[in-house]
């Protein structure tokens, strides 16, 4: 019950923090001098092509670009009506992308959910690798266990992404057959979801996520070894040996426990830092993810794409942390209890 | 008569280094118990885990056979293999470790941690399990078992903590029951109900004991053996009776000189003066408001300190002596300026004889900055109390250069001066922290707060982190450092013993309140306060005649409530402090 109320209430919070950061993306947008209208007008005008002036001209007015600089932001965010009556983020309407010519819906359509599939991907592979060899490497810290997985661990750090992923695709089409390049075969693109597509897309995620993961994955390690090894000195550890625990059961049953937190708090972190970081490498590896649009759409200052884009990477870390939190409470008495007397 | 547990030469060091236990034997007899007595670094924690084989990974046992004896025969614990290890520990020789606050697992259900005990040994269903833990549970003396069983560590008390810890070590009924300083981390009165209810179920279940402690009233109290060690070798073993009433050899001899003690006959002194007041708080109260769960509901209050008055004449040490949570160390802390107190309580200053007092409770920066030469701190913990990055020299200088006293000569050289005031070398300015013992950091600790050349040291439990005979040192330090020098001290204490050997006056607190005042031979003399009778009954004297009266223990560390009538106390209605003869006040109803 109190479980439902922290969540109702960490959702209200999430929605707030949300609205603030829509306020910043269009704040940051909008910094720079002129925009894509503006700039697009003087080029025209320029060229002498005033056919296209107009269209740009009528643009300008439909989506109220126009108007003053708050106003653009409500009418965007759907809280005034604009020259559609209300049509702004929270009705679902994304806006219109010029550098496209088409509406942003459209254009982010498919990625985002590859996007949050290549990530996801991502994340739970670096759970499944930084958790065995975390706690691994802590329970055999300081003989050769712990030095290989160290050493491995700093190379996937400080291996570069793209050639990491040129590495891998390499060798995964020599040995196994591994297709290189996008996240399905080109046939599946824009056709309905089937089973044969999404086999396509599993075999194309693998070296993504592998390349994606690898740094975070040993980040993660060396951070659980740590937070273990000071587990591990603790007292209560002694008491379960004491008890007669077998080591594999007591490190499982305590220390990972307590050492679990840290591990659980990083998912709100990670996710934002994997969309971010995973631009170059989308770019790269030919991913049809959110990245490559998302520099795009900042190059050319397509305000409603782009602000499209950093309100979706926000959204993820909302979601992220609020997880993330949640998990927190389910999972430590002390965080749950907070406020009872001790 | 087979001894249960048989230890024979057993030699335990760290890497290539000399050993740090060395040729330590001992026999542990069915049902009774054996005391292991020794001061930090003495080998007595390593020896005990050796017993169980839970080592720290860099110690290796170089020597030595160690037998469990038990009725099905003969093990040797030295030979065993890890898995059948596992079979021993917890089952039939079982640990209670010194810090209940993190012996337990902060993430998981008392109820979980006890029964796996069970689940581990008895194959026992959780169910089944639950039922023999409950009963446990009742028996170490929880009053709501099936709460205790829900709850997690955090929301107990430690004397409750480290009866689940004993609930634990007990519930498979081992044969031998290895207790490491029990009660080390416990209030007086707590200590004295847990050693109580360890030595009843010894009785009832017929286990043996060993007892690893440094204070040699507990040894009295529950040991039918004493093996005394110092740095890592047995110096005398045998019998308690004859250890502990003429000890033969000087290291057990210099133990005992140096044990502090309550004096056992005393004539009550005449009242302090009062004509020359250093410190004096009036009517300080200290209210905190804790956050209450629900929003609709209100704030809860807690009363650290209720209306105390406090009066420290120049030049005598004032000890304010209490539980956890008695509020005493609020009121050092309202008395130091750190904290306002409530509206309406004063808290007055005078740096000398006569002059105008300084309103510590409402300071201006000015004052502040003045006042601050003039009253200095003496902590608790020596290790944590100095930063471990600064040389010495830094760290004693640094009071006079955030005043701005003196050029950099004078300054190392007032170090120096101070250094040997507390028996240590000018030499040692240049070194670290780490460098020096428990004792000589808290000389350190000392010789910092006299820099400033302050008038009043407040001294928090600047022993209770110490051997007894470094204790002793520091507290012959103090005495010789305040007539020398006619500092004030308000000294905050748990230990009856040293507030006796110190202190002028003595304030027992309870839950906020001063229940009991007196210089401490009127205290000694004739204590009235029922928690002032508990907290001397609960002090463990080094002599087998005189046990602790745990029933006096139990009426007065009780909850106010339970007290009798004369002195019980309510929220609603609170008796006032009366004064029963010159310089004797009591909290009660006349």
């Amino acid at each position: 019950m109190a479980l439902l109320r922290y969540s109702i209430y960490r959702f209200g919070t999430m929605i707030l923090t949300l609205v603030v950061v829509s306020v910043l993306v269009f704040v940051i947008i909008n910094l720079p001098p002129g925009d894509y209208l503006s700039n697009q007008i003087a080029e025209l005008q320029a060229s002498g092509q005033s056919a296209g002036v107009a269209k740009a001209e009528f643009l300008r007015k439909e989506y109220a670009l126009d108007r003053p600089l708050y106003q653009q932001y409500l009418v965007w965010m759907g809280f005034i009506p604009g020259p559609q009556g209300f049509s702004g983020l929270i009705q679902g309407d994304l806006g219109w992308s010029f550098e496209f010519d088409r509406p942003v819906a459209e254009i982010v359509g498919d990625t985002v959910w590859l996007t949050v599939v290549v990530n996801l991907a991502a994340v739970v592979f670096v759970y499944i690798v930084a958790l065995p060899l975390g706690v691994l490497a802590a329970a055999r810290s300081r003989t050769w266990v712990d030095y290989t997985s160290a050493f491995i661990g700093y190379l996937g750090l400080a291996t570069p992404n793209f050639l990491l992923a040129l590495i891998l695709y390499y060798y995964g089409r020599q040995y196994l057959n591994i297709p290189i390049g996008g996240l399905m075969d080109p046939i599946y693109e824009g056709m309905p979801l089937t089973w044969e597509k999404l086999k396509s897309v599993g075999v194309h995620l693998i070296v993504p996520t592998i390349v994606i993961g690898t740094a975070g994955a040993s980040a993660m390690m060396q951070r659980l070894r740590a937070n273990m090894l000071d587990e591990l000195g603790k007292p209560y550890v002694e008491t379960a040996v004491a008890k007669g625990m077998s080591p594999a059961r007591m490190l499982t049953k305590y220390p990972l426990r307590v050492a679990f937190n840290p591990f659980v708090a990083d998912i709100g972190n990670l996710l934002p830092s994997m969309v971010s970081g995973s631009v170059l490498v989308s770019v790269v590896m030919g991913l049809q993810t959110i990245g490559p649009t998302l520099l795009t759409a900042l190059k050319t200052q397509d305000l409603f794409l782009s602000g499209f884009i950093l309100m979706f990477v926000a959204l993820l870390t909302l979601i992220g942390t609020m997880i993330s939190d949640i998990l927190l409470v389910l999972l430590d008495p002390r965080i749950r209890y907070e406020g009872r007397e001790t | 008569m087979t001894p249960l547990l048989s230890v024979r030469d057993l030699s335990i060091g760290f890497g290539g280094g000399d050993p740090v236990v060395q040729d330590v034997s001992f026999d542990v007899m069915p049902g009774q118990t054996l005391a292991l007595v020794g001061e930090s670094g003495s080998g007595k924690t390593i020896t005990c885990r050796a017993v169980l084989r839970i080592l720290p990974r860099a110690a290796q046992v170089r020597s030595g056979v160690i037998t469990l004896t038990g009725p099905n025969g003969s093990l040797v614990l030295s030979d065993l293999s890890e898995r059948q290890m596992r079979n021993v520990r917890g089952d039939r020789v079982s640990m209670i470790f010194q810090e209940p606050m993190r012996s337990l697992s902060p993430l998981h259900r008392i109820g979980n941690q006890v029964s796996e005990v069970l689940w581990l040994h008895r194959g026992a269903s959780e169910k089944q399990a639950r039922e023999q833990v409950l009963a446990t549970f009742e028996r170490v003396g929880f009053p709501d078992p099936e709460r205790a069983y829900r709850s997690y560590p955090f929301e107990l008390s430690g004397g409750m903590r480290q009866r689940a810890m004993i609930a634990m070590a007990m519930v498979s009924k081992p044969e031998l029951l290895i207790a490491d300083e029990p009660t080390t981390a416990l209030d007086v009165t707590t200590q004295a109900q847990v050693l109580g209810l360890i030595k009843e179920l010894q009785r009832e279940t017929g286990m043996a004991l060993i007892l690893v402690t440094h204070d040699l009233g507990v040894v009295a109290n529950m040991a039918e053996h004493v093996v005394v060690m110092h740095k890592g070798r047995v110096m005398e073993s045998g019998p308690a009776e004859p250890v502990l009433s003429a000890p033969a050899h000087p290291y057990t001899q210099q133990l005992f000189n140096a044990a502090p003690s309550i004096p056992a006959e005393v004539a009550p002194v005449p009242p302090l003066p009062e004509d020359d007041l250093i410190l004096e708080l009036n009517n300080v109260s200290k209210t905190y408001a804790m956050r209450a769960k629900s929003a609709w509901k209100p704030d809860v209050l807690i009363h650290a300190c209720r209306g105390v008055d406090l009066k420290l004449p120049r030049g005598k040490t004032l000890a304010i002596v209490g539980e956890s949570g008695s509020g005493k160390t609020t009121a050092a802390r309202i008395a130091l300026g750190a904290e306002p107190p409530d509206p309406g309580g004063e808290v007055l200053f005078r740096p000398k004889p006569g002059a105008e007092p300084i309103l510590v409770h409402k300071m201006t920066r000015a004052q502040r900055t003045a006042f601050q030469r003039e009253a200095q701190m003496v902590f608790q913990d020596p290790y944590s109390s100095l930063s471990p990055r600064m040389r010495v020299q830094d760290a004693m200088t640094e009071p006079l250069e955030i005043h701005g006293i003196g050029t950099r000569e004078e300054q190392r050289q007032r170090a120096a001066e101070m250094l040997k005031r507390v028996g240590l070398n000018e030499d040692m300015l240049k070194r670290y922290p780490h460098a020096f013992s428990g004792g000589q950091r808290q000389r350190l600790s000392i010789a910092r707060a006299m820099m400033l050349d302050p008038s009043l040291i407040v001294c928090d439990e600047p022993t209770s982190a110490l051997d007894v005979s470094v204790q002793e040192q520091i507290l012959a330090l103090l005495e010789e450092i305040r007539d020398g020098m006619n500092l004030s001290y308000l000294f905050i204490s748990h230990d009856l013993a040293v507030v006796a050997r110190i202190a002028d006056e003595v304030a027992v607190m309870r839950q906020g309140l001063v229940v009991e005042q007196a210089p401490p031979n009127t205290l000694f003399h004739n204590p009235q306060h029922p928690y002032t009778r508990a907290l001397i009954a609960a002090q463990p004297v080094p002599d087998i005649s005189r046990p602790i009266d745990l029933k006096l223990v139990a009426q007065g560390a009780g909850s106010p409530e339970s007290w009798a009538e004369a002195f019980r106390f309510g929220d609603a209605m609170i008796p006032s402090l009366v004064e029963m003869e010159p310089g004797h006040k009591v909290r009660c109803h006349v």
